[in-house]
């Protein structure tokens, strides 16, 4: 496991509230995070969602979207289109919440076990790459667009 | 649509008659879910949660609970022995399929599946809540649990593959090809290696579903497993996948949707065969 110091300064505090939690309290705040969720806006992307967007293996099927933000980081939105998605949704508003316009070296930092440390050890292989897979296009797309950024 | 054509209908309730038996004293609706966060974020009124690591699982050894802490799990949530246990849950009912599975251990047979599982329910905008119902306790004796039926250990399937007989494999076409072993950072459902068990045929178990989740018709999935498939009733089959859950999934439509009598889940599935020394791998 990564050290919560490894972690992106603005997402510690996040973590740091997962330590040694209980499950109720656990799920109490991740349904909270995920009531906080707010869809990528339209102007940013609208149904029928690309697919090159889309996260792989993820059965939440959930949307990945980046845009330069005028301080030169990267803004970042979601779409999750199952119903059922309270984890992907959870996730994306913590991500949000504390890496909105942050650039992209520092979203590329965000440690895999992220997932792990959020949502227990009780979640699933399959559970767990759907949410990963959310983080991994994340990086990807915030590079890319760092990189369009640079090249302009 | 009517349970009648299936092999055991009582196994299979509908939403409707579950939303008839709300306050059934006789009845226990019990969620069973993939994701941790489900039940707590509202659930069918009066309906408890047995979590598949949590309730079912030994939480030293890979193994499922013994008797008497499957006695103590039912008491806990007020279920005697005649009590109808109804399972629903998410991902088109794995779980719900997988703790049927695990009851049948222990022999409690009055138990059904609510066909389309909890997003069949939330779609119909039917009630839920956010209360956790407690139930006084009940007694409860269980049988010692029975692993012979309809569970299959490592070296029972490796007896099987050598004596050709059928198994098959639920997992996704990639998996099944051997194209993902596991996650990074999640080997605890990794494997060493990837592929599939000699002669196994590939039938991912989202094949007996319908896109909103219920069961496919029995002439579909006599269509699917026989026609298409070649299985047929007689036969000794053993099914799995990853862990044992979508696989419980594929055993129950065999077993209680088409009547199949001789289907065992190999719950170690390709977390333990795919690690396992020596033994044979087809890719």
């Amino acid at each position: 496991m990564a050290d919560i110091s490894e972690y992106p300064e603005t997402l510690r505090d996040v973590m740091e509230m997962f330590e040694n939690i209980d499950e109720h309290g656990r799920a109490e705040i991740l349904l909270d995070y995920s009531s906080q969720f707010h869809e990528v806006p339209s102007y940013i992307a609208q149904r029928p969602f690309p697919e090159d967007h889309r996260v792989q293996r993820c059965e939440s099927e959930a949307y990945v979207f980046t845009e330069p933000n005028p301080n030169g980081g990267i803004n970042f939105y979601f779409a999750v289109e199952n119903p059922q998605g309270v984890s992907a949704k959870a996730l994306a508003a913590i991500l949000q919440e504390s890496l909105m316009g942050a650039n992209a070296a520092t979203i590329k930092a965000v440690p895999h076990d992220i997932v792990f440390r959020l949502f227990g050890k009780r979640i699933s292989m399959g559970k767990g790459e759907g949410l990963l897979g959310m983080v991994s296009l994340l990086k990807y797309f915030a590079e890319l667009t760092e990189k369009e950024q640079k090249s302009e | 649509m009517s349970n009648s054509g299936y092999a055991h209908p009582d196994a299979l309730v509908d939403t409707d008659w579950v939303a008839q038996h709300l306050s059934d004293p006789e009845v226990r609706i019990v969620e069973s879910n993939e994701d941790p966060l489900l039940y707590a974020s509202g659930h069918i009124p009066g309906a408890i949660q047995i979590d598949w690591v949590t309730d079912l699982n030994d939480q030293i050894r890979r193994d499922y609970l013994d008797r008497k802490s499957f006695e103590t799990l039912m008491s806990k949530h007020g279920i005697s022995n005649n009590t109808k246990v109804v399972f629903y849950g998410d991902k088109n009912n794995w779980w719900a399929c997988y703790a049927f599975w695990v009851f049948q251990l222990f022999g409690h047979t009055n138990a059904a599946i609510m066909n389309g599982g909890r997003l069949k329910w939330v779609e119909e905008q039917r009630p839920v809540t956010k209360e956790v119902p407690h139930y006084a306790a009940s007694t409860y004796q269980a049988q010692e649990r029975s692993d012979y039926k309809v569970r299959a250990f490592r070296d029972q399937v490796l007896g099987h593959v050598n004596a050709h007989l059928p198994l098959i494999d639920v997992r996704s076409p990639g998996e099944f090809k051997g194209e993902l072993t596991h996650m990074p950072d999640y080997p605890q459902e990794g494997a060493l290696r990837a592929g599939h068990i000699p002669g196994a045929k590939s039938i991912p178990w989202s094949k007996a579903a319908q896109s909103d989740g219920t069961f496919k018709s029995p002439e579909d999935l006599k269509g699917l497993y026989e026609q298409d498939n070649g299985f047929s009733p007689s036969q000794n089959i053993v099914t799995y996948c990853r862990i044992g859950e979508r696989s419980a999934h594929t055993w129950f439509v065999l077993t209680y949707l088409l009547g199949y009598p001789n289907v065992r889940n190999y719950d170690g599935s390709w977390t333990e065969w795919g690690n396992s020394v020596g033994v044979p791998i087809e890719k």
